[in-house]
């Protein structure tokens, strides 16, 4: 049976000792403070630091160690399955890594002369037309951070556009199936628009019917994923597309669910105006345990005008930073994006190619549907919409039938699967299934880690079946028993670093 | 495939209408072995000179300090690497307590109650702390000095003018660079949600005149926005101090690499009101404990505020962020503690001052130009040699050494001028090289 690492590892604040140094700094050399002077002197009184920073005091072995051990109580896609729904974990591949820890790369400053920097901008440049090609799109810019900042900048692009044309005061609506990720009304609010759901078909696409009765003049464009979060193609694409074109809307496509169409059909081909990629999922760089990720943005034509500035141009001969753009939306973020997970992102799809890349794609879909067929044969489990089409990349189950016969949650379940060494699947998403366990193998996981998934789920069945509390109380095997996540935001325990910790502490006394 | 009985895995594709299908190859490279990767990608990347065989004086932003050993070690770990967001606590208990470290050591250096566990930089971070002043205070205007770096700026303007928030700015005193009080008491009134100040500022010098500006702020009952440079807090008065209600920043000089400008990580911090709390953007870790309470944990918190629950409510779209570089950084200031960030302050504000002291005592040259105190960065001006700072620069680089950023066109009125930057990752013999070739340069 698994066991993760169980260190009783204190918070470091309560580790080490006064007086102890992890790091030393290079001596500065005596002329220099002759010359410069006493710096008491020089720092205005007011502005001088006088209470210490309460920092750690802690030798270098002491801090590797903590950090060491932190790390094994962790569980990353390196140490099995990691079935998120929506999120793609796959493997990242090493030499990636590797080339991402190169001088040549983490030793350049962003405003170092262009001459000194063809090799990276030609990366880049390089980048940004594969990832137009694989997504049919016009120009890509690489500065998002993360697929969310990527939507951020997507509807700002809609604003743009319909500013331009003089129709930003009317066109105040985006519309948003209610199968979407969270964060496209929120991306959306962010930009200035008012959000109207639409609700899905019982095929588990946008509605039609209601898509129609939503679309007016004051539509400004619509945010789809497609596949959706159902795992499901949304089939009338060309209707939707027209509805939204005829309109005078925009089409947006959240790029999170890109990767089983990889190098089959391509987003600008359907008719999508702006499409965001997320780097960290479809393109194999790690996810750090929550970032950083990568979020290009692609666009038509019309758009391109309005891409944050700089555009890395190319004249035959020497790669530029374009800044004269008079159409441009300004910045998102400083500089030019997340360059170290991009590189890794070029070294990737430089080892697949495109035939590598569409068996990536097919290899997903097959892997999902393999699952999605042995777990409709878990007691307790349901299938909600159409249990009979095939699913692209992912597949949402409900867990309402074991949860009305036996009390065993989706929840439950996530939690009892850590016990068995596997990372739970996304739970209580897309919101219009109840109970949901919304998984994705992806393609780096080979039949015998999903059939180990499998028969955990299998066991889980039999246990919630048999002798549900087992379920119900775990996990048993991880770091930590169940967490009490409400008294971690409850106003009057919420405890949100050591400092807040400590004058608590000091109250009490 | 048996399994699940399909012939062929075009089968599971049926449902895609047949025109959209890629009728030939799209234009790809052939794919290659890891070898030939690896080869590709350092012969491209060896086009590139970089600090390491070029002293390079840039900063604004992103900066050359040196990242210890054990920093890379930790963030390599795949463990951490390859996780996704702690979404399951009870597995994710190493990258949480990293994090909430973290949070933790940026709460201690700025001396702030609250941080989150990171944004996607400062530039951003501040376009958010704008949203969130406009929040709070139910107000639509924002004060910035208009000494500022102007892609903060422009990330500003764009993240604040779908909300309706106006980006005004506020003069400086020509002498020392510092916000002209005069006219912040003239700009500011009942409208304004927030002023924000730098320390040290876009320039390098530090402004001096915090305790009149949080008092002319707080009386207008606005927010006071403080963004800083974290490596001079070791030996300058931390925001918290001196009555910052939210604190932004650039983290990326804590044991995280150039890159190129990216990833970076950018601070987020503020006071322990409610009030401000639960209008944060970004995802905070707090302690906690087990159900049984029998032990201490991490999770998540007040994820109520988030994307994925509140949707278009949401206080921002953000969920992924930049939590290996918050790890790096946490190392990092573990490492250091509290002596090593006195002296990673003194050691940076005595080089840079060195280096200051040799470029003004060259004939031609003005090092810095404000009457200020600097830390890290200077402005240095070449007005009266008569060059321009494009012409330094391209000497500069056929020496082998690489200039500060050019400011001329940024602020017209400082006429040709450069920033520099000097970290402790640079010898003195570097920068008396510095100081002579620029000295030869102008002698020409």
């Amino acid at each position: 049976m698994f066991k993760q690492a169980c260190w009783d590892e204190p918070i470091i604040f309560n580790l080490g000792k006064s007086g102890r140094r992890g790091h030393l700094l290079p001596t500065v050399e005596d002329h220099v403070k002759s010359i410069v002077g006493d710096l008491d002197a020089i720092i205005p009184q007011k502005m001088k630091r006088t209470n210490a920073p309460r920092l750690p005091e802690l030798s270098e072995v002491e801090v590797a160690r903590h950090f060491t051990r932190l790390s094994q109580m962790n569980y990353g896609v390196d140490c099995g399955l990691y079935p998120l729904g929506s999120c793609t974990m796959k493997y990242n591949p090493k030499i990636a890594e590797q080339l991402a820890n190169l001088q040549n790369l983490n030793f350049l400053h962003p405003y170092q002369d262009e001459q000194t920097v063809q090799g990276i901008l030609e990366i880049l440049y390089k980048l940004e037309r594969w990832l137009a090609e694989i997504t049919g799109t016009y120009e890509v810019c690489l500065h998002p951070s993360a697929g969310a900042q990527g939507e951020f900048l997507g509807t700002l692009l809609i604003r743009a556009h319909h500013k331009m044309n003089g129709e930003l005061e009317k066109r105040k609506e985006i519309i948003i199936p209610d199968s979407a990720h969270g964060t496209n009304p929120a991306s959306a609010a962010m930009a200035g628009f008012n959000v109207v759901v639409v609700p899905s078909d019982d095929e588990g696409c946008v509605s039609l019917g209601a898509l129609k009765a939503a679309v007016s003049e004051h539509t400004a464009g619509l945010m789809l994923t497609n596949p959706n979060t159902l795992g499901i193609f949304e089939k009338n694409i060309d209707e939707i597309a027209r509805i939204i074109h005829e309109a005078g809307g925009l089409l947006y496509y959240d790029g999170a669910n890109l990767n089983p169409i990889l190098c089959k059909v391509r987003p600008g081909d359907m008719g999508f105006d702006i499409v965001h990629i997320n780097i960290h999922k479809t393109f194999s760089t790690p996810h750090g345990g929550g970032g950083p990720g990568a979020g290009p943005v692609g666009v038509s034509k019309e758009l391109a005008k309005f891409l944050p500035v700089p555009r890395i141009v190319f004249d035959g001969t020497w790669y530029r930073l374009d800044y004269d753009r008079p159409y441009s939306i300004g910045k998102i973020r400083s500089f030019y994006g997340n360059i170290a997970v991009l590189l890794k992102a070029y070294a990737y799809i430089l080892s697949l190619g495109f035939d590598g890349l569409k068996e990536v794609a097919e290899i997903s879909v097959l892997n999902a549907n393999y699952l999605m067929k042995k777990l409709k044969a878990v007691r307790g489990l349901a299938l909600p919409y159409n249990s009979e089409k095939p699913r692209k990349h992912e597949c949402v189950f409900s867990a309402k039938p074991m949860k009305n016969e036996t009390g065993v949650s989706a929840l439950n379940i996530a939690k009892r699967l850590l016990d068995y060494g596997i990372h739970a699947p996304t739970v209580y998403f897309p919101l219009i299934v109840e109970e949901a366990l919304m998984i994705e193998p992806t393609e780096t996981f080979e039949k015998e880690e999903i059939d180990r998934f499998v028969k955990a789920m299998q066991r889980i069945s039999e246990e919630a079946y048999g002798n549900p509390e087992i379920v119900i109380k775990a996990p048993h095997n991880v770091a930590v028993p169940r967490l009490d996540e409400v008294k971690a935001s409850h106003p009057r325990t919420m405890t949100l670093s050591w400092r807040m910790h400590r004058k608590r502490m000091e109250q009490k006394v | 495939m048996q399994e699940i009985g399909i012939k062929d895995i075009a089968e599971l594709y049926a449902d895609i209408p047949e025109k959209y299908f890629l009728k030939k190859p799209l234009n790809l490279p052939e794919g290659m072995s890891e070898l030939e990767v690896k080869r590709h990608v350092e012969a491209l990347l060896s086009k590139n000179k970089t600090c390491t065989n070029m002293p390079t004086f840039l900063g604004a932003g992103c900066w050359s300090h040196y990242v210890p050993a054990v920093v890379r070690e930790i963030v390599q770990r795949s463990e951490f690497a390859t996780a996704y967001t702690p979404y399951q606590p009870e597995i994710s208990q190493g990258m949480l307590q990293a994090l909430f470290e973290y949070q933790s050591m940026i709460c201690e250096l700025t001396a702030m109650d609250v941080a989150n566990c990171s944004m996607y930089d400062w530039a951003s971070a501040m376009g958010e702390a704008a949203r969130m002043a406009a929040r709070v205070t139910g107000r639509k205007e924002i004060l910035v000095p208009k000494i500022i770096h102007p892609e903060r700026l422009a990330t500003l303007k764009v993240y604040s003018e779908p909300a309706g928030i106006r980006v005004e700015n506020v003069a400086y005193e020509r002498e020392t660079g510092e916000i002209s009080l005069k006219d912040l008491k003239s700009k500011i009134s009942n409208e304004t949600a927030a002023v924000y100040i730098e320390n040290p500022s876009y320039l390098g010098f530090i402004e001096t005149q915090v305790e009149e500006i949080e008092e002319e702020v707080h009386k207008h009952g606005a927010l006071f926005v403080v963004g800083v440079d974290p490596t001079s807090l070791g030996i300058l008065k931390p925001p918290g101090e001196y009555g910052a209600d939210i604190v932004v920043g650039e983290a990326q000089p804590l044991g995280n690499a150039m890159n190129f400008g990216g990833p970076l990580l950018g601070i987020f911090a503020c006071r322990d009101d409610t009030g401000l709390v639960r209008q944060m953007p970004g995802r905070i870790i707090g302690l906690t404990t087990t159900v049984d309470g029998a032990r201490q944990g991490f999770c998540m918190v007040l994820q109520t505020r988030e994307q994925h629950i509140r949707r278009e409510k949401a206080t921002s779209n953000i969920c992924s962020n930049e939590s290996l570089c918050a790890v790096a950084s946490a190392v990092y200031m573990a490492l250091l503690g509290p002596h090593g960030f006195r002296e990673l302050g003194e050691n940076v504000m005595y080089k840079a001052n060195y280096a200051m002291n040799l470029l003004s005592s060259v004939k031609g040259v003005k090092a810095p130009i404000f009457e200020s105190t600097h830390f890290k960065e200077f402005t240095v001006n070449f007005d009266e040699a008569g060059l321009t700072v494009e012409d330094v620069h391209k000497k500069l680089l056929q020496r082998g050494i690489h200039g500060g950023k050019d400011i001329s066109k940024e602020f017209p009125e400082l006429g040709e001028t450069a920033l520099y930057c000097v970290t402790e990752v640079y010898s003195a013999e570097e920068i008396e090289c510095l100081a002579d070739a620029i000295d030869r340069i102008l002698g020409e």
